[in-house]
């Protein structure tokens, strides 16, 4: 049984009691504590069950590396499942409760899964799909779904806010570890720009629990000395609870820090994500202890020796009253000795080493406690938590020799020094067979760009893991028991036979056995890579940290092979998993993508318009009146448009200047026909293309003066065209003289559209506005109502119409204007569905309708717009190829529907017989369909095989289900094909 | 014109710093090779002189930034803009260059206070704690374009294109709500 002990406990603070509760009963801890600490402290070892067999659970471990002391957090929409205990800091009125478990953490069905090991073994996944097929979908699938796992899925949305932000310094120190704070201080003197950023809450890492001497100070004082000489650094950035997650090229890294986790529902960022552009990175991360494996090595109350003396030390927790130690190294006799001091009993050291004469091993059996030399731990006797240990010879079977009597056993395998960080971008790592641990090769570092190392690991993390050795490459003096060597043990006893395997667990949190990794072995597994993801060895949410190096020693055996032979899984980042709120940060509600807004933007959204998402622009698709459905509002701003006059904000169209010399000869160049004869004073509509022949773009080209022309371009295709045309004049024609600039957002622009247009106009008044002087497809500029009009006589609709250019902040005043000296000629603003519609009922094409990357201009009947005078234009060879000569290329039609329906969009028509692929021929495609008020029936444009030939001729298109819609081939243009009323 | 308006009406929010939008402010894009001597001339007769790469120069109430190896900003009250764009355009006449208003084009953004740079840190990736007074940084914020630079003491002028000033001051707000503090 754990508890609190009355004294001690460095890191607590026993004047602030906190309350919290598990499972909904009361506990109380202390500031200070973890979750785990004061999940302990109040007695409660069994924390969960586990993932696969609902074995009980508790805390092994206390610190990132805990794979099962994870629980769901709060509630609603602050619920959180898979907290790890050990680094979530305690406090008040936190709600905690277990997971993986029904009906209760204490009663659970699906412990049955636990007496069923047998079948479920490594790949049992992989050879439930195999047969019978349907059996994984209707039989396993759901099962499982229900029974693995482990906390619930939150409802709701997180109601918490999260941050981004950029560093920048010269050595990125990563661990606030005595090697880390050393290093911090080196290059904080040298005058570098330095960060130091410790995960936890506290400086010192584990030297303050373990003691020592440096610099001929205690550990815990050298420690204080340390960071009062950083912070006096004004070079040097000092943070806590930030989490390097990963290392990246060039010298990036990804730090998580934690703000707000202890205080739910404060005005605070609750997490911030570092970015920080490292000139270097130290890794001053550590160690992690490994477990041993014997049978029942997951017991609650069976935990990592260096955990144990934490909880003693830290927090003032005693794990249990009786501790068997259990190691084959003389570190974890530290725990013995201080276990010792807490006034704990400690029945036996079990030491799978023939002998232990080491430094503290002598201490310890100075003090009275029997060590048990050459013996191992057969099992581990006790369910819900530990009730004593089997003793046997370590070289043995697993025979018992006698029963130990005791309610916790702290176990070490030895260390493994954490190389995420230096391994992330590349860093190799060596073998070192004296400490049984791979650690970073210093000759084979990660590069940066220059190709210089990027990453220094130092202390524990560079394989160094005793004080005196960690200080002395610090260059600073200390003092620490000398070890003596441990004894690599992978399985205890060694030769356990297989009901003890079938116990001895590898990774607690995905329920992976020796024998799981031994059967993988046997069925041919050979690449550690394999093993790993066969058995799900290293996969569960700590990544392996526990496991990792016990299972592919494991393998290792299994297969023969020394261990460096079999070598590490990928160490990939995060390091411990980090929110997605972190990640997505600011962006989320308003600001998850920028949203454009032109100038009359608020008129739009204060009428209520439906938007219509246009690149990142919001564009009105119909300004819908009370009780008006979408379609109707459509029809009726087409119908205001062609017998009155509509308004509609083009502002998003692409406005790109060109000037210089060479501007006519480059346009020439860029759009299909001649734009270099063009006057000033004169538009001409034109097609862009891209080296492959296809049509990207189009738009009005008007020229302004002798060497500058403003090119429209479509809304989506602005920023496009903008970088396609400094491509070309930076990288291939970089001795032509053009300069462009990008206008779009300089001018909002109103299209004043319908037969009262130039009625409109003139009320405005200070331009003359008629057929003679500004006739159809020119431009004027003045001063219009009292404004700094360009006025471009263009049309996209086939009536009388005037695109207005004004700058972008007049734009409002403009359009309020035209609204309010419109309203007896009935002026209704459009949106972009009507705006659609009367160009289809036109037969203008629209970028991205009837062009989809594989439709070039001629497809489209657009040869008029080809310039045959012209030696060369962007695409003009690709439209040479056979290809794109072949006659039974797709071409476009119109179609009018005989019932009057419309056509689905996409609609295809089918033709005789079945391609290769038993897919049926088809003969056209349907590129826009409206429904047309002005026709009053479905109009749409198609490109059909042969279809200019096939006028009149009806032909069936897909409709929804099996029904076919009959649709008669005619000429695109339905309104005013003369062009009588645009040209008024 | 008194129909114009900026894109925010010079909206402002306090938090740990303030941050504001400027209201109407001239710019003018100067594309032009920046050796030129009628450049050069008719940047002196405003009393400017060309920055150096990255550079700003300053004089009566006008900014000059360095773009790029091509390009110049000449920041300037809104209603001179035109003025200013006439003369340099007549100036360059006889050369290659192009001078356009783009002034409606942008909005401008203050950052006031002595944290101002730690809002900086959410939202560019430069290095803005080494950033010197004198410098235009083109960068971005979040997801879109941005350029700023100190434009006095304890403020930061960050230039944005004028349809997404709504979403950088939603940015600029949000980064500088008090409790986000960063050191």
């Amino acid at each position: 049984m754990s508890t609190r002990l009355s004294k001690g406990g460095r890191l607590i603070d026993r004047a602030t009691p906190l309350n919290f509760t598990f499972n909904g009963k009361p506990m109380r801890g202390y500031a200070g504590d973890t979750l785990a600490s004061a999940l302990l402290g109040a007695g409660q070892v069994m924390l969960g069950r586990s993932f696969k067999y609902h074995r009980p659970r508790g805390l092994v471990a206390s610190g990132v590396e805990e794979p099962n002391a994870l629980v769901e957090l709060g509630r609603n929409a602050r619920f959180e499942p898979d907290q790890r205990t050990t680094t979530t800091e305690l406090f008040e009125g936190a709600e905690t409760r277990s997971q993986n478990h029904w009906p209760s953490l204490e009663f659970d069905v699906g412990e049955i899964n636990d007496k069923l090991y047998k079948f479920l073994p490594a790949g049992f996944y992989y050879k439930t799909f195999m047969a019978p097929r349907a059996a994984w979908k209707h039989l396993f699938e759901p099962v499982i779904r229900k029974s693995a796992g482990l906390g619930g899925a939150p409802k709701e949305a997180d109601p918490d806010r999260y941050e981004q932000v950029y560093a920048h310094c010269d050595v990125l120190v990563v661990g606030g570890g005595v090697a880390g704070l050393a290093a911090a201080l080196r290059e904080g003197r040298k005058g570098q720009r330095v960060w130091l950023v410790e995960q936890t809450a506290h400086w010192g890492g584990r030297t303050p629990v373990d003691g020592g001497q440096i610099d001929g100070e205690e550990a815990a004082d050298w420690i204080k000395i340390a960071l009062q000489e950083l912070e006096s650094l004004p070079n040097v950035t000092l943070r806590t609870r930030l989490m390097a997650a990963g290392q990246y090229d060039h010298g990036y890294v990804i730090g998580l820090e934690n703000l707000g986790d202890t205080r739910p529902g404060a005005d605070v960022p609750r997490h911030r994500l570092w970015r920080i552009r490292a000139g270097r990175t130290i890794t001053a991360t550590g160690a992690l202890e490994r477990p041993l494996s014997f049978a029942g090595n997951d017991v609650p109350g069976v935990m990592l020796a260096s955990a144990v003396r934490d909880y003693v030390v830290n927090w003032a927790v005693s794990p249990g009253d009786r501790v068997v130690v259990v190691t084959n190294n003389d570190d974890a006799y530290r725990t013995a000795l201080a276990l010792l001091d807490a006034g704990l009993s400690v029945p036996a050291i079990v030491d799978a080493r023939e002998e232990s004469h080491g430094a503290l091993p002598q201490v310890a059996k100075a003090r009275g406690i029997t060590v048990l030399e050459g013996r191992g731990i057969a099992r581990v006797l006790g369910r819900t938590h530990v009730t004593g240990v089997e003793i046997c010879m370590q070289a043995g079977e697993g025979g018992a020799t006698q029963v130990l009597d005791c309610d916790c056993v702290a176990m070490s395998g030895g260390w493994s020094p954490v190389v995420h960080l230096w391994s992330h971008c590349g860093g190799k790592l060596s073998w070192d067979a004296e400490h049984a641990m791979f650690r970073p090769d210093p000759e084979r570092p990660p590069l940066g760009a220059q190709g210089q190392p990027m990453v220094q690991a130092v202390g524990a993390a560079n394989g160094d893991l005793q004080l005196a050795a960690i200080m002395a490459a610090a260059g600073l003096g200390a003092v620490s028991s000398d070890e003596a060597p441990m004894m690599p043990v992978w399985q205890m006893p060694a030769g356990a036979p297989d009901a003890l395997r079938y116990k001895s667990f590898l990774d607690f949190q995905n329920d992976v056995k020796v024998s799981d990794v031994q059967l993988a072995a046997r069925e041919g597994y050979e690449s550690v890579e394999h093993t790993k993801r066969y058995t799900t060895l290293g996969m569960a949410t700590d990544q392996g940290k526990l496991s990792n190096i016990n299972g592919l020693a494991v393998l290792s055996d299994a297969l023969g092979q020394p261990i460096p032979a079999t070598g590490t899984t990928t160490f990939r980042p995060p390091y411990t998993p980090i929110s997605l709120g972190a990640i997505a940060a600011e962006a989320k509600g308003p600001l998850f993508q920028p949203l454009r807004r032109t100038p009359i933007h608020d008129w739009h959204a204060a009428r209520l318009a439906h938007w219509e998402p246009v690149g990142h622009w919001r564009r009105p698709y119909c300004y819908p009146r009370s009780g008006e459905s979408h379609r109707d509002a459509v029809n009726r701003e087409i119908t205001n448009t062609r017998q009155n006059v509509g308004l509609l904000d083009a502002s998003t169209l692409g406005k790109i200047v060109v000037k210089g010399p060479d501007a006519g000869r480059f346009l020439d160049m860029l759009y299909t026909n001649m734009m270099s004869t063009l006057k000033v004073g004169k538009c001409r509509y034109g097609l862009m293309c891209d080296e492959n022949g296809f049509l990207m773009d189009d738009g009005v080209v008007a020229r302004l003066s002798e060497d500058t022309f403003l090119c429209h371009t479509t809304t989506g295709g602005a920023d496009r065209i903008h970088g396609w045309m400094e491509d070309w004049l930076q990288c291939e024609w970089w001795d032509w003289k053009v300069y462009t600039a990008n206008l779009t957002e300089q001018f909002a622009q109103i299209a004043v559209v319908g037969p009262k247009a130039r009625t409109l106009l003139e009320r405005l008044g200070g331009m003359d506005v008629s057929r003679e002087p500004l006739p159809f497809m020119q431009w004027a500029e003045g001063t219009l109502g009292g404004f700094d009009a360009r006025i471009f006589r263009i049309s996209f609709s086939g009536e009388l119409s005037y695109e207005i250019a004004v700058p972008a902040s007049q734009g409002r005043a403009l359009w309020d204007k035209l609204i309010t000296e419109g309203e007896s000629l009935g002026v209704m603003p459009y949106g972009t569905e009507a705006l659609h519609v009367l160009r289809a009922e036109k037969g203008f094409i629209m970028i991205g309708d009837e062009t989809d990357g594989t439709v070039i201009p001629q497809d489209l009947g657009l040869g008029w717009a080809i310039s045959k005078k012209k030696d060369d234009y962007l695409g003009k060879r690709a439209q040479q190829r056979s290809h794109m000569t072949d006659p039974s290329r797709w071409k476009l039609v119109g179609l009018e529907t005989l019932d009057g329906r419309v056509l689905p969009d996409g609609a295809l028509a089918p033709a005789e017989g079945f391609n290769a692929n038993g897919q049926r021929h088809t003969q056209g495609r349907v590129t826009s369909t409206y429904y047309s008020p002005t026709i009053g029936k479905g109009i749409a444009m198609a490109l059909v095989l042969n279809g200019p030939d096939r006028m009149g001729e009806v032909l069936e298109f897909t409709g929804t289900g099996d029904t076919r819609i009959s649709a008669r081939i005619v000429d695109p243009v339905f309104y005013d094909k003369d062009g009588e009323k645009q040209n008024v | 014109m008194s129909n114009a308006v900026s894109a925010l009406n010079s909206e402002r929010h306090e938090g740990f710093v303030t941050v504001s939008e400027a209201g109407l402010v001239g710019m003018i894009t100067i594309r032009s090779d920046q050796a030129s001597k009628p450049l050069v001339k008719a940047l002196k007769d405003l009393g400017l002189s060309l920055p150096p790469k990255r550079g700003i120069t300053e004089a009566g109430g006008l900014v000059l930034a360095w773009m790029s190896p091509d390009e110049l900003l000449l920041i300037c009250p809104h209603d001179q803009a035109p003025a200013h764009t006439g003369a340099l355009e007549a100036a360059l006449a006889k050369t290659h260059a192009l001078v356009v208003n783009v002034s409606d084009a942008r909005a401008l953004m203050h950052v006031r206070g002595a944290r101002a740079d730690e809002v900086m840190m959410k939202l560019s990736p430069a290095d803005i704690q080494q950033l010197p007074a004198g410098e235009m940084r083109r960068t971005r914020f979040a997801q879109v374009p941005a350029a700023f630079w100190r434009s006095g003491r304890e403020e930061i002028s960050v230039i944005c294109f004028r349809s997404v000033a709504a979403y950088v001051m939603g940015l600029l707000e949000v980064s500088a709500r008090p409790g986000s503090e960063l050191f």
